[in-house]
This record gives structure tokens, C-alpha cells and sequence, in this order.
């Protein structure tokens, strides 16, 4: 079936099976391998790309479902050069090692402090409890989300 | 890789073009909400439809209060389910179940309808609105029907809901008096239920006028208590009262061993949930509760 879905801003079209999951169209139709395709159980959270501006598990939702949906994927973070405040706090804060659950990582942060640009860390570690990191334990991770924040009000002070 | 075997797709743009639809593809079409239970089991082989039928644009997402009762579209979300203060001034077992469902990604995606026509045991929503004496509606080619949440259930992941039908709402009763609250335990963050209890209280004058009491993952469906609802009728609320309840749900309830727990211990927890819902029901129906 013919599928287009708006990723990052891009239509993007294919002939796909409905069988397709949303994560292998967004890796290998429109070839943006920076969401990665972790358990395939919607346990890890590495697949994580925001649907309409709310995060979902690209691994357990049909390509075919986001038909007339925008989706953003971490290559959108970045903007003419210029990092997202949420990756220059994983840069910042080693909010990562290995690298695998980032870009999920940052897709949540990213919707967490559109909708509540000042979380305390109870907030941000609710906001990833659905996703999985091997090497920080964490801390660093909600370290470099509230270094975000943070920095985002400044900016906006500034501005 | 996972991924599900081969099926035909399609997208209703109306309940009525999604019921003559499962009608003229018979039982091997299924239908698909947020698909955060069909999908996982269709990788797994576990469910096998070759056709489905995308609900996510019709127009049933929406939670108002409609005279005596609260009506909670069946595409309703569970963030929506988790944010919405109506649910949570007028049944508060909601916030308290929602914000254990899962993780709040996977929130953003799964449904109430698809939670309750899932039927599986451990799943919290269903306790929650069997313990609020929910009505369902379900729509199918003869029309529509009401039925109550004590005849939905009919066995493990069997629901009263036929191939051909759909269910489109649910419909909570507001009565005079009225506390609720769910209560959980869970291995970690996000896992299905070691076992769950949800309890509402109606008081009136002093004593408790009704009772509902719902049990997850306490056997092989969501389970009634219903011995110990009754035992509850028209006595003044007491920790022994409450107490007495517990240990009733504790005998009712038919767990088995599994991964999570053997069955000592959740009938344990069977006892101590009910009673710790039962007092927390109760606070809030007196309005008592600290927040």
C-alpha cells in the first residue's frame, strides 16, 4: 500500500505492507538511522520519535497508522548547526555512553520541556521510566535533562 | 526482528463502516486502537488477523460528564485518562491506577476500549471500572447495547463484545458519597501487576450503601469480589470492617504460580490490597484523605 507520513517536516512516500512498523519505515524508507530499533517489545524506548509532538514506540505502531500524522525523529534536534539544549546537556553532562538509547532519550526530553519547560527530577525520571539505559544508571541523563531546562530559560531571560 | 505476519489494512472513518466491515471479513479481522497489546502478540504469533481495522480516527475520544454519569470514549488515551481532573475529582481510582499503567510513552498510545476488550487479567483498567459498576456500550449490526462490567468478562482474554461488534464507550455512575482508590504491586516501574485491587465506597448516613471491589491478576479474569462487596453493605466503614473485606477477597481470589509470585503470596497481597483500597475509598469518600 501506498504510504506518505511528514517526517521532520518532509513527506515522505513509499509502497509499503501494512505489516511495516513505523521504526523500519523511518530507518530504512526514508533513511533516518538515528532512531534505533532496540527490543521490539516496547520495553527499551530506543525507538522513541515524537507523533504529533507526543512521544511514541515507533517499534509497536504500523507505519501505516502515522499516515496524515507528523513525526519528528532526533534528526530534527538539530538546526543549522546548532545543537537542541537537550543534546548539548547529554554533551555537557555525559548524559551517555554507548549511545544506544539517546536518540529515544532525547525525543522524550525533548517533549517533556515542551510541555513543562521546568521539571524537578521526579518529573524528568517519570518522563523516561519507559526506556532503558545500560551504562549511566541514569543520573547523568536527568543531570543533562534539567542542565536543559535550565539553560532554556536563560536563553529565553536573555531573549 | 519481530515483525507481525502478513495482513490487508484498512482505516474506518465511521463506527458503522468499522462494524459492516468486521462483518464482511469475518473472524480473522481484528480491530486496532493504540495496538500497544495487538501488536506485541501479533510479533509473537501469539494473534494472527489478516485484516485490520484502524479505529484512531473515529470520533471517540472524549471524557464528559452527561447528567448521572461520566461517558469516557473508547479511544480515550491513557495520558488523557491520567490528566483529566473530572476523573480525577469524581473517581480518583483512576489517577491512582493510570499513573501505574505502564510507562507514559506507551500512555500515549494505548486506549481504554483496547484495555478492556484486551481482557487480560492483570490489566488494571478493567478492576477499575468493575469496581465502579461500569456500563459499556457496544455497537454491532443490530444496534446498540448496554451491558454492565459484571457480565463483560467471560473467560481469559474473553470479553462480551462479539467478533462484529464494537465497543464505543463507558459509562460511570455518579452517586452520593462516592470514594475510589487502586492499589499495586509491581516487580519494577511499568510491569503488569504482581496483583491489584480497585475499591469504591458509597456512604449514606454513616454506612456504607454499596461497594465495589475489583481484583487483577488474581486469576484467570478480572475477578468481582463480590462475598466481600456484600459483607460491606450497610455497616459503618472500620479498619476491622475493612479488615474482614480483605481477608474475604483473600479466600475469593484464584491465582496461580507464575514468574511474579507464588500463590501465598498473592493471595497476601490479595487481603492487604483490598483492605488498603477499602480505607483509602473510604477517606476520600469522607473526604479525609491528605493529599
Amino acid at each position: 500500500m501506498d504510504v506518505t507520513i511528514t517526517i521532520n517536516g518532509q513527506e515522505v512516500t513509499a509502497d509499503v505492507e501494512p505489516r511495516q512498523l513505523l521504526v523500519h519505515f523511518i530507518r530504512e524508507t526514508a533513511g533516518l538511522t538515528g532512531t534505533h530499533w532496540g527490543c521490539d517489545t516496547s520495553n527499551c524506548g530506543a525507538c522513541v520519535v515524537l507523533m504529533d509532538g507526543k512521544p511514541v514506540k515507533s517499534c509497536t505502531t504500523l507505519a501505516a497508522m502515522c499516515v496524515g500524522h507528523e513525526i519528528s525523529t532526533v534528526e530534527s534536534l538539530e538546526r543549522s548547526g546548532t545543537l537542541d539544549p537537550v543534546q548539548q546537556g547529554f554533551h555537557e553532562l555525559h548524559g551517555l555512553h554507548c549511545g544506544f538509547c539517546t536518540p529515544g532519550m532525547l525525543m522524550t526530553a525533548r517533549a517533556l520541556l515542551n510541555e513543562n519547560p521546568n521539571p524537578t527530577d521526579q518529573e524528568i525520571r517519570t518522563a523516561i521510566s519507559g526506556q532503558i539505559c545500560r551504562c549511566t544508571g541514569y543520573k547523568n541523563i536527568v543531570s543533562a535533562v534539567r542542565w536543559a531546562a535550565e539553560h532554556e530559560a536563560a536563553t529565553k531571560q536573555e531573549a | 526482528m519481530q515483525t507481525p505476519a502478513p495482513f490487508d489494512y484498512e482505516r474506518a472513518t465511521s463506527v458503522e463502516g468499522a462494524i459492516a466491515s468486521l462483518a464482511e471479513h469475518g473472524p480473522e479481522a481484528r480491530l486496532i486502537a493504540g495496538g500497544h497489546s495487538l501488536l506485541p502478540m501479533m510479533k509473537l504469533r501469539l494473534a494472527n488477523p489478516e485484516y485490520l481495522i484502524d479505529i484512531n480516527d473515529l470520533e471517540l475520544s472524549y471524557i464528559e460528564e452527561r447528567m448521572t454519569e461520566v461517558r469516557i470514549g473508547a479511544l480515550t488515551r491513557h495520558v488523557e485518562l491520567l490528566d483529566s481532573e473530572l476523573l480525577a475529582r469524581r473517581f480518583p481510582v483512576f489517577r491512582d491506577a493510570e499513573e501505574v499503567i505502564a510507562d507514559p510513552v506507551v500512555r500515549n498510545r494505548g486506549t481504554i476500549g483496547g484495555s478492556l476488550c484486551q481482557a487480560d487479567a492483570a490489566e488494571d483498567l478493567s478492576a477499575v471500572c468493575a469496581a465502579l459498576k461500569a456500563n459499556v456500550v457496544i455497537k454491532g449490526p443490530a444496534g446498540e447495547r448496554t451491558i454492565g462490567m459484571n457480565g463483560f468478562y467471560l473467560g481469559p482474554f474473553t470479553t462480551a463484545v462479539d467478533g462484529e461488534e464494537i465497543l464505543t464507550e463507558v459509562r460511570l455512575p455518579i452517586r452520593q458519597g462516592a470514594g475510589s482508590a487502586h492499589e499495586k504491586v509491581e516487580r519494577r516501574a511499568g510491569d503488569f501487576a504482581i496483583a491489584a485491587v480497585s475499591a469504591a465506597v458509597w456512604l449514606q448516613g454513616g454506612t456504607i450503601a454499596d461497594a465495589g471491589i475489583a481484583l487483577a491478576a488474581l486469576g484467570p479474569a478480572t475477578i468481582i469480589a463480590s462475598r466481600a462487596e456484600e459483607h460491606l453493605k450497610g455497616k459503618a466503614p472500620s479498619e476491622e470492617l475493612f479488615a474482614q473485606a480483605g481477608e474475604i477477597a483473600k479466600e475469593d481470589c484464584t491465582p496461580v504460580p507464575d514468574g511474579r509470585g507464588p500463590v501465598d503470596y498473592k493471595r497476601h497481597l490479595a487481603g492487604v490490597l483490598t483492605t488498603r483500597a477499602l480505607r483509602r475509598a473510604t477517606a476520600r469518600a469522607l473526604q479525609q484523605e491528605v493529599h
